[in-house]
């Protein structure tokens, strides 16, 4: 009791005679001369038993001063700062959480009055707050006119652009039409080239077979009697077919058909085309062209780090060209790569004559003609997408939600960074959040732009950037960006509160609200 | 920290590979195979020697050179001990130091030789005696005429006497053939000299030393204790190679119903029937396996003999096989005959619970991590803002400065004293984590100067030991030397631990130790510690001692004032002395929150009654039911901490929506309203060792049906707790035991008979309470933000009948965090009785003063049949005064209204 004599002096005059932890707009609930009622009504108690430490209403409303109901409230003055209600629980408990201290009336702690200091501070804190807003607001008018302006513009400029993708739209089709043109006489002649070449390739190709059995027949034929029995098939043991390393009688009569001899006609018609691949000469033991692996692998690894085969390298390219599939034959020619990686060894021709030789001259034209119409239908196309690709972004940005006034159109294509201890956060609104290591290292999503995330009532007060990396063992990374006001754009901390939840705060003008109108003078509130 | 490593230890699901099974251990094996083939033992009693405290004699057999020395002890409170060594050891085996409180003190026995062949140890009593059997060797456990427990009549005993190494052997080769296993492939197998397990190999310098022995407790077939698994309370037979380890290990999310080793060890085994309790403790410290095999009373049903001589075969009985690495044999035999006092006995060896401080049975909010002062800020403001009570903010081990533990990371937590001081004015206190492993780092103080001090375990070559851990490469504090512990308890001073307040207390982790690339995430057993003991001898008490210099450390920074708060994951025999204990790093799924039941059980009926698990589960995401059950659960556990892993969801109470918010704030706000129930438990605890958490059968030793429930147990004597641990659950099968008892709900004040199970439905805000007809449970009525903040906040008295009308019940109450309740019994112990109408409060030790303003405001009087006509309160002063009441004759229960007594003077109420 004492205590609070001593507090009365400071209190104001208007402060009125009401029980302790009663509010001055309740407190003419509490008439000294009449039994109380609680406030829920739910019963009523003579006056002496209002705050007499003993909890009678169900809602706590007898004991606002004392600790004794679980759910009453007690009510802080706070002269010089905020009046606040606290939970009568914590009347007495130690605690000084009232800043006029009148809550620690009786359990031995004294609180000091900070209410005086607080409200200094808290008045310093609003009026710096009120000066950002103030200047804040005056910049998102600013801004809110430049969006209009710019909104308008890229209207226009959509409007432009949509007309004049009509006409690219025509040319387009025009192009096209002279493109196929030009291609048919081309395709044409192409086709005609290759299919005289690929006919003397044949021809070239089933001579030299014919040589080649014409010069095996000779060394067979030891005897030289025009016919090549089963014995001087037997010199050959690379011929053996039943891999016992010789070739015998029956394996070698076998080979010429049941025979026993075979003449050099039907040798290079039905017996060669049995035989070649094993066949070894006599005179170039390893000249025949090998269709089997062994002979491509083996030497690649003997070979030493040394200076790579011109020859081997030439080899190679040459089977890319009669591999590669037949689609688009115009610059083949040119586009051949250094030695394939991979792939099956194949049947190499050595010999010059394999390469197709260059088109004639009138061919030679049309191709030219086709790959003129080509490039410039093609160019064509290429404006139209960028057309395009303008005019969907143009359309995203003036449909985009920018606030209830575009107020926040001015971040769209900006990004703005902030760089911690370890990190280097960066921003950019309405696409991405990001995450890079200070110290190098590739950046992680923290997400992408999801939707504006504040409350119902002050949805643009937040915006959530969802599906960004993945965390080891838990959720996609996702950041919430608060929007605070203020007179830069900067963004001012980001933390991390649950694993891959992250917090950023973006200060900007845009999020600044209209100042209330300028106060009359000061010193007009009682309370703070 | 590379990724690998984080992964090691934060696989959700534990890795079995990592951990040895019994196949993996080659004393097992060894032991297995040596006792197929049956070579006896027996004693030579003619060596016979009665000493001042033990009687001695020899033990030998056929295979053993040597014969060994048995010594039985007699202890007071009617305990026997027997230690069986080598006469003369090549080296002396170790014998566990520091477990024992004192030098128990030995009671004489009278030996009266029976007839030849055995010899006869009785107490001064007589009705206490010790039947030794010569041949083969066997002791039988006489208790009035009934033999209850029979030691080596299965013939188990084992013992390897130590041996000169093979190599040094071999220099004086001609002596005698080494007769056994020296093949290179038995040596493989029997792991004599060298033991593999993965890419680990164990060097044993000192060779095979392993030990075993065996128990049959006679018509017992309900055992329990021997921590830690995540197990049943009553302990399960084992099958072959799956037997009980006994081996302090890091497993992290560990596998529920498994018999593995976890994070410590009690070599403590009780066993109960009707009429009586025993207690088997096996001192030793080194890697233990224990088997349980129980033959049931049911082979009568079977036979075809009439019905006496088939009881004379179906009686029952438990077999229980020790067996551990290393080390002597050392046991003790607790003879009960009553659960209490076997709690008594065992805690008449190890020590009773440590009196916690008040605060510390507060709730507890602890996350990996607290990420700085501003979220620590942040979080308590929460506790406030939703009205939750809370006592203690924890820190993991981001707050240091790169896991050097008594460091701040000076980013975070720049101004460490300053946090403290807001924990403060809430007078709530702040918990941070200190672990066994030191940073290897020369500028880090507390490394340098341990290091030059030769603080450290060393390694097998000699050379400080290094492990990694989670600061990286680490060594690791040799808590098993006095002087380190004095060293390490001299860093908790305030002068020495910057930015420590006398509001911050201390938690071990790790401390298994846990060392990540070690054999199963461990020590290796040849490191070397004080006294050139291999860490194998001594490896389940390292975490004990950790906990006792730490705890030792806060007491001497206060110069002996005040009460420490220490909580450790390791422990072992006796660690309940140094503070509390929790389950480690289990998962946040409905099976883990049920089985936190038994695993707490386990430990408070092996003396540490301070315990209790992670709310919400450490690892994983608990969905909100989950979370809200589960502090519903923990509400009623001793040690109450919400804890969450690091790449969890945050998961502070408001973050679940508003009605569950409520329904934690209710739970948590039931806590607090019991402390002063749960506060006179742990004095009761304290001095008279009965555990804060029991099982049923604790409280009900004479009925059946009660030996094996596990979900659900006495809170003290007055309360029964049968937790929702079932997703979606609308009602629960409470067994409420005892024929003559009488049950109330807490909530509702229905009441039922016992020795029923009832069906009590469950909405998400139930928690099933009930309390005791005869009890009276003394409450806070009104709850404050912390403990702190309800000293003076006024009492309430539940009273609940018992079928005869009474009620007892006690209270105490001190400063609640001196020790000057221990040295000017600065307390107070009340003891409320009701009896015939008349609430009595009078002083229950007449030692204590402690004057309290508090009074008590309400009492509630449940199963009050008859409408009083008038209730009058007589106060010291022997005024009389009318007190108000409200009676409902529906629930039978009298609420007596606007009282004002003080809780601690002598008054009474009289209803008429």
């Amino acid at each position: 009791m004492l205590l609070v004599l001593l507090l009365l002096p400071m209190c104001w005059a208007v402060e009125v005679k009401r029980p302790r932890g009663v509010s001055l707009t309740n407190h003419h609930f509490y008439d000294e001369s009449k039994p109380f009622t609680c406030l829920d009504g739910s019963a009523s108690v003579p006056f002496d038993q209002v705050n007499d430490d003993y909890c009678d209403c169900k809602d706590g409303s007898d004991e606002p001063g004392t600790a004794a109901c679980p759910n009453g409230s007690f009510h802080c003055t706070n002269t010089g700062y905020k009046p606040l209600y606290i939970s009568s629980r914590w009347v007495n408990d130690g605690v000084c959480d009232c800043c006029d201290g009148t809550d620690e009336y009786n359990s031995g702690i004294v609180c000091e009055n900070t209410c005086k200091e607080k409200g200094r501070k808290e008045r310093e804190t609003l009026q710096q707050m009120a000066e950002v807003t103030r200047e804040g607001f005056r910049l998102k008018k600013i801004l809110i006119e430049d969006w209009k302006r710019a909104r308008e513009e890229k209207q226009k400029k959509l409007t432009e652009l949509q007309a004049g993708k009509k006409s690219l739209e025509d040319q387009v089709e025009l192009l096209r039409t002279l493109k196929e043109e030009a291609e048919k006489p081309e395709k044409e002649a192409k086709d005609q080239h290759r299919k005289l070449w690929e006919e003397q390739l044949a021809a070239s190709k089933a001579q030299r077979e014919q040589e080649l059995a014409t010069s095996a027949f000779q060394e067979l034929d030891d005897d030289m009697d025009g016919a090549v029995s089963v014995a001087e098939l037997q010199t050959h043991p690379e011929l053996d077919t039943d891999g016992d390393g010789a070739l015998s009688e029956g394996e070698a009569q076998t080979l010429l058909g049941g025979d026993t001899q075979t003449d050099a006609a039907s040798f290079s018609d039905r017996i060669w085309a049995a035989i070649r691949d094993k066949y070894r000469s006599e005179v170039l033991p390893t000249d025949l062209p090998s269709p089997s692996a062994p002979a491509l692998t083996e030497p690649k690894e003997e070979q030493p780090l040394g200076p790579s085969q011109p020859a081997e390298e030439e080899d190679e390219e040459e089977e890319e060209t009669e591999e590669e599939e037949g689609g688009e034959e115009g610059e083949d020619e040119d586009s051949q790569e250094t030695p394939p990686p991979a792939g099956p060894p194949q049947t190499v021709s050595p010999t010059e004559e394999d390469k197709m030789p260059p088109y004639d001259e009138q061919t030679q034209a049309f191709i030219n003609a086709a790959q003129e119409a080509r490039n410039k239908f093609e160019e064509a196309e290429r404006s139209l997408k960028d057309v395009e690709e303008s005019i969907r972004n143009l359309e995203q940005e003036i449909s985009f939600d920018f606030g209830p006034n575009g107020e926040f159109a001015y971040l769209y294509s900006q990004c703005y960074e902030l760089t911690t201890n370890e990190y280097v956060y960066r921003l950019c609104p309405f696409k991405l959040v990001s995450q890079k290591p200070k110290l190098g290292g590739s950046p992680t999503s923290l997400g992408t732009w999801g939707s504006w995330a504040g409350p119902d009532h002050d949805k643009f007060s937040a915006m959530k950037y969802e599906q960004g990396t993945g965390c080891w063992q838990g959720p996609n990374r996702s950041t919430t960006v608060r929007l605070l006001c203020g007179k830069e754009t900067v963004v001012t901390s980001t933390t991390e509160p649950s694993r891959c939840e992250y917090l950023m705060e973006l200060m900007t003008p845009a999020a600044c609200p209209e100042p209330p109108p300028e106060p009359p003078a000061s010193g007009n509130r009682d309370e703070l | 920290m590379d990724a690998a490593e984080k992964i090691s230890v934060e696989d959700e699901a534990v890795d079995k590979k990592i951990f040895k099974d019994c196949s993996k251990i080659a004393f097992y094996r060894r032991q297995k195979q040596r006792l197929s083939k049956k070579s006896t033992y027996r004693a030579l009693l003619d060596s016979v020697t009665e000493g001042k405290e033990s009687t001695r004699f020899q033990i030998i057999n056929e295979a053993a050179k040597v014969p060994l020395l048995a010594e039985v002890y007699g202890i007071e409170g009617n305990i026997f001990r027997l230690k069986i060594n080598e006469e003369t050891p090549l080296k002396p085996r170790y014998e566990v130091p520091d477990v024992l409180t004192s030098k128990p003190s030995t009671v004489r026995l009278i030996s009266c030789s029976g007839d030849t062949g055995s010899l006869v140890l009785a107490n001064g009593k007589g009705d206490l005696k010790c039947h030794i059997t010569a041949n083969p060797f066997k002791i039988d456990l006489v208790s009035e005429e009934e033999v209850v427990m029979s030691i080596n009549s299965l013939g188990q005993l084992y013992f390897e006497q130590l041996q000169i190494p093979p190599k040094q052997r071999a220099t004086k080769e001609n002596e005698e053939d080494t007769s056994d296993d020296t093949t290179q492939e038995n040596q493989e197998e029997l792991g004599l000299w060298e033991e593999k397990f993965r890419n680990f190999v164990d060097v044993k310098d000192n060779g095979p030393a392993s030990i075993g022995l065996d128990f049959s407790l006679h018509g017992f077939e309900h055992v329990y204790g021997i921590p830690q698994h995540a197990e049943s309370h009553q302990l399960k037979n084992t099958s072959d190679g799956d037997a009980y380890r006994l081996y302090n290990l890091d497993v992290y999310g560990y596998k529920i119903h498994d018999k593995m080793g976890i994070y410590g060890s009690v070599p403590y085994l009780l066993a109960h029937k009707l009429g009586r309790t025993l207690g088997v403790f096996w001192l030793n410290a080194s890697e233990t396996l224990v088997e349980i095999n129980t033959e049931p009373a049911v082979k009568y049903a079977l036979t075809q003999m009439g019905p006496v001589a088939a009881k004379e075969k179906g009686r029952s009985q438990t077999d229980v096989h020790w067996m551990s690495e290393s080390g002597i044999i050392d046991v003790f035999l607790l003879t009960g005959p009553t659960p209490s006092d076997v709690f008594k006995q065992y805690s008449y060896l190890t020590g009773t619970q440590a009196m916690p401080p008040l605060f510390s049975l507060g709730y507890h909010q602890c996350r990996w991590n607290y990420k700085d002062e501003h979220d620590v800020k942040a979080v308590d403001a929460g506790f406030d803002e939703h009205d939750i009570p809370y006592d203690v903010m924890w820190l993991d081990i981001e707050h240091t400065e790169g896991k050097r533990y008594f460091t701040w990371d000076k980013k975070r937590f720049p101004n460490p004293k300053r946090m403290q001081e807001l924990l403060r004015s809430k007078k709530r206190k702040l918990v941070v984590i200190s672990d066994p492993h030191i940073k290897i780092d020369p500028d880090y103080l507390v490394y340098a100067k341990a290091k030059e001090q030769g603080f450290f375990v060393r390694n097998h070559e000699g050379g400080d030991f290094e492990g990694v851990c989670w600061p990286g490469l680490s060594s690791y504090l040799d808590f098993t030397s006095p002087k380190v512990r004095e060293w390490y308890s001299s860093l908790f001073a305030f002068s020495v631990y910057q930015g420590s307040t006398d509001i911050l207390y201390i938690w071990n982790d790790m401390n298994e130790p846990s060392v990540f690339r070690g054999p199963e995430l461990t020590m290796q057993k040849n490191a070397i510690h004080h006294g050139n003991w291999e860490h194998r001898e001594l490896h389940n008490i390292y975490g004990f001692y950790q906990q006792m210099a730490t705890a030792e450390g806060l007491i001497q920074r206060s110069k002996g004032k005040e009460r420490p708060f220490v909580l450790t994951r390791s422990f072992f025999a006796g660690s309940q002395k140094y503070g509390a204990v929790w389950t480690g790093d289990n998962t946040a799924e409905w099976s883990y929150l049920k089985i936190s039941i038994p695993m707490l059980l386990t430990l408070s009926v092996t003396g540490i009654s301070f315990c209790g698990a992670d709310v919400g589960g450490f690892i994983g995401n608990p969905e909100a039911e989950l979370l809200v059950r589960w502090y519903q659960a923990g509400a009623y556990q001793p040690f109450f901490r919400g804890h969450a892993t690091k790449n969890t969801k945050r998961r502070e109470p408001w973050l679940f929506g508003e009605e569950h918010t409520r329904l934690i704030q209710e739970a948590i706000r039931e806590r607090y309203a019991l402390l002063p129930y749960w506060y006179s438990l742990f004095y009761s605890a304290h001095v008279a060792s009965q555990p804060v958490m029991r099982p049923l059968w604790v409280e009900f030793p004479d009925e059946l049906e009660t030996f094996s429930v596990e979900d659900e147990y006495m809170l003290g004597s007055a309360l029964l707790v049968h937790p929702v641990t079932e997703p979606k659950a609308t009602v629960v099968d409470v067994f409420l035991p005892g024929s003559s008892e009488v049950w109330y709900d807490s909530k509702t004040f229905a009441h039922w008979e016992g020795a029923c199970t009832v069906k009590i439905p469950v909405a998400l805000d139930t928690i099933p309470v009930f309390q005791r007809g005869g009890s009276v449970v003394p409450i806070k009525t009104t709850i404050g933000r912390s403990t702190g903040c309800m000293t003076d906040s006024p009492y309430g008295l539940w009273v609940a009948l018992s079928t005869k009308g009474s009620a007892v019940g006690e209270f105490y109450l001190d400063d609640g965090h001196s020790f000057q309740y221990l040295h000017q019994k600065q307390f107070l112990h009340r003891k409320f009785s009701f009896a015939s109408g008349v609430l009595i409060n009078s002083c229950a030790d007449k030692r204590g003063h402690y004057p309290s303003k508090c009074v008590v405001e309400q009492i509630l009087v449940l199963g009050l049949k008859k409408h009083p006509s008038s209730v009058t309160s007589h106060s010291p002063d022997g005024k009389a005064q009318p007190v108000a009441f409200t009676y409902c004759a529906k629930t039978s229960t009298l609420n007596l209204e606007k009282f004002s007594l003080n809780i601690g003077a002598d008054w009474k109420v009289q209803i008429q």
